[in-house]
């Protein structure tokens, strides 16, 4: 550079639209950032394909070989044609016969088998009949999923073995009864919960840990020194700091319903625009607690444990893993404080059942309002100095 | 208030503490607008949170003052507008491109062709066929030359400069203060930090700070002045002995090795000579009165001011 060469003004400076241009000039730079991070960007991409095709093939919502067991308290041709058509079927596996109840209970609760049959004392005599006794079916809950869809299948597969099988025809209704004991988790979860379940926990959990990191990070690689030093104002950061990821965001939860409905075969009952325009404002949401977070720490490490410490209630509490009224009703107070806790009502109404604004508009209201509290603090609690 | 007259920085009584300790205590300045100040001073003297608190990044415990004619607490961010602050740390973007970050800086002033205005720069620079290159791979050289670029970017009246000179070459150091004063020849008033004795000597005025206290200010001659030290330059054999020997005499308050001479300095000019009188006619050894040079001054006061603030 030569000596006689300085700065002239001929770049003049704009008063108008302060703003905008700030915040546009911060959402550039972010955007810079992000697409040069291949790591992080890789796992805009990795997280949500991983995360789904996991949880998605454990919700197999046909059972498989489930390792079984049966409390035989008679011997007869029909209770053996029963085991028969069971097996046939291919989900159960008998492993065990006893004739004994407590050992019957000791192979469930150990979890041997998660699941058992019993056949009681005099059960064919009471079919001739027509009494209609009880098939009495065990399960172990504790794996709702496998359960549920065990026991559901049930019916149909005892009733159509049987007819060709017995000597009794083709009754009209089913001989006997099956009276089915869902044991330890009497709500069992509904597997189509859990895809749309999983497009709000996945985005939970990126779009927190992406904006937790973003102030802590200028702070340690000193650059926050200067941008301070700059003319720009908390909002503009935060504007600038938020915007590209909402686009991030969108992009995952695309993948994720994408996959969803192609792989798992997930349905799409709802306004797809609808479903767009709420989600937006849930991922909006969740970055805007993630800058709160960011402004509450002071170094990334923090950010990453208190994103956790958030993450953590969010999955437990908002009724992606366990079925919100059943639980206390001060977790449900909790629960109410979560963005996850709403956005599922709203994907899963919109994705399952349908549903249209009118039936969301609570929890619509409910995010948006959580949202501005986030940014509230957040714009708050930034430093503009560095006291 | 000194308005849009003569001078761009005028502080007075500034105090500031961190945890109960005091870095920086009733610091009061002026600098002409203009003009190229140096601010020195030993590690830790409170130099860096000067220059934070008038670009309003800290705010004083006590103080007041202007900074280009704007209140340092209440028109914080009118001063960011027309203040270029250059940090100790290299604090662009590492993971941006030369071309990023200036236009980051020139879209974030709102210079109205932020594009233009980063090539501009680029070819001012000299960074023309790097400019795509990342701002973290940059030798330690350019990374300064791109700071201050970014810095001057949006034209401003006052640049800070936090040791600016830390950890770079003598050309690019020299090539650097060519600039500074090209800078300052159009009007642009610089704060400058720094070690280097030979960059303090290019500055119009310098300010010396030590434990919080701004001790002496005023052109070079001025503080040189001001010391009222005399100063024996020595040659000869045997220096290292000298050095032992006269250490801790009355009226010798520092003896320095420069290169192959001693420097022996003191206030008391009687008591200095009369503690040198027996080494003075000792063969094999040359003294001469010379003028104290500015380093002298600056490690006799901060000796001095070791005994007086810690």
């Amino acid at each position: 550079m030569s000596a006689v060469d300085h700065p002239e003004p001929r770049h003049a400076i704009r008063e108008r639209f302060g703003f905008w241009r700030r915040s546009y000039a911060m959402l550039i730079k972010e955007f810079i950032q992000l697409r040069r991070d291949r790591v992080s960007f890789a796992m805009i991409v990795m997280l949500p394909v991983m995360q789904l095709l996991l949880f998605g093939y454990a919700i197999n919502t046909t059972p498989h070989n489930l390792p079984s067991a049966v409390l035989l308290q008679e011997d007869s041709d029909l209770a053996r044609s029963i085991l028969k058509a069971l097996e046939n079927t291919a989900y159960f596996r008998f492993i065990y016969e006893v004739h004994d109840v407590d050992d019957f209970d000791n192979l469930l609760k150990s979890g041997k088998v998660l699941f058992g049959v019993e056949i009681p004392r005099g059960f064919e005599r009471a079919v001739r009949r027509g009494d209609r006794p009880a098939l009495l079916v065990a399960a172990d809950a504790t794996d709702p999923v496998a359960a549920s869809a065990a026991i559901g299948s049930l019916g149909m597969v005892v009733q159509t073995a049987l007819k060709h099988d017995l000597y009794i025809g083709d009754p009209p209704e089913m001989p006997f009864e099956i009276r089915a004991h869902a044991r330890y988790n009497p709500a069992a979860a509904s597997s189509l919960n859990i895809v749309p379940g999983l497009v709000g926990t996945i985005l939970t959990m990126t779009m927190l840990i992406f904006t937790a990191l973003s102030v802590t990070r200028e702070v340690e690689r000193g650059t926050m020194e200067s941008l301070l030093s700059m003319p720009i104002r908390p909002v503009e950061v935060m504007f600038g700091k938020i915007i590209p990821y909402v686009l991030v965001g969108f992009v995952q939860a695309f993948l994720i319903i994408s996959i969803g409905v192609g792989l798992f075969g997930v349905p799409v009952l709802g306004n797809l625009f609808l479903l767009a325009l709420l989600s937006t404002l849930f991922i909006t949401t969740n970055l805007a607690i993630g800058y709160t977070i960011s402004t509450l720490v002071q170094n990334q490490l923090q950010a990453m444990q208190m994103s956790m410490m958030f993450f953590l209630p969010s999955i437990l509490l908002s009724g992606f893993m366990f079925p919100f009224a059943g639980m206390p009703g001060w977790a449900q107070y909790v629960g109410e404080c979560l963005p996850l806790t709403h956005y599922l009502r709203i994907v899963r109404a919109i994705m399952l059942k349908g549903a249209s604004m009118q039936n969301l508009h609570f929890d619509a209201l409910a995010l948006a309002v959580l949202m501005l509290l986030a940014m509230t603090i957040a714009v708050t609690r930034f430093r503009r100095t560095l006291d | 208030m000194s308005g849009g007259n003569g001078i761009a920085i005028d502080v007075k009584g500034l105090t500031k503490s961190f945890g109960g300790r005091e870095v920086v205590h009733d610091l009061s300045m002026q600098v002409k607008r203009g003009s190229i100040y140096g601010f020195l001073g030993p590690n830790g003297s409170g130099k860096t949170t000067t220059i934070r608190i008038l670009c309003g990044l800290l705010t004083p415990d006590s103080g007041e003052g202007t900074c280009l004619g704007y209140d340092i607490r209440r028109d914080a961010e009118k001063i960011k507008r027309q203040v270029g602050y250059m940090t100790q740390r290299f604090s662009l973007y590492q993971d941006l491109s030369v071309r990023e970050n200036l236009e980051f800086v020139a879209r974030l002033y709102g210079l109205r062709d932020a594009r233009g205005a980063a090539r501009d720069m680029i070819k001012r620079l000299g960074l023309s066929g790097r400019e795509e290159q990342l701002a973290g791979e940059l030798s330690g050289g350019w990374k300064q030359r791109l700071a201050l670029g970014a810095c001057t970017l949006p034209s401003p009246k006052l640049l800070l400069l936090d040791e600016p000179t830390a950890g770079v070459d003598p050309k690019a150091r020299r090539d650097f203060w060519n600039e500074i004063h090209a800078l300052a020849a159009d009007g642009l008033t610089v704060l400058v930090s720094t070690h280097y004795m030979d960059e303090a000597e290019r500055c119009h005025e310098i300010a010396y700070i030590a434990y919080g206290h701004l001790l002496v200010h005023g052109t070079v001659e001025e503080v040189i002045a001001k010391s009222a030290l005399t100063t024996y330059t020595v040659t000869g054999e045997d220096l290292n002995e000298l050095t032992a020997a006269l250490t801790g005499k009355p009226g010798i308050d520092m003896v320095a090795p420069f290169g192959t001479s001693l420097h022996v300095s003191g206030r008391d000019v009687a008591a200095l000579e009369a503690s040198i009188a027996p080494w003075r006619e000792k063969s094999g050894l040359h003294w001469h009165q010379s003028s104290p040079s500015l380093e002298d001054v600056f490690i006799e006061l901060m000796g001095r001011s070791k005994d007086n603030f810690q």
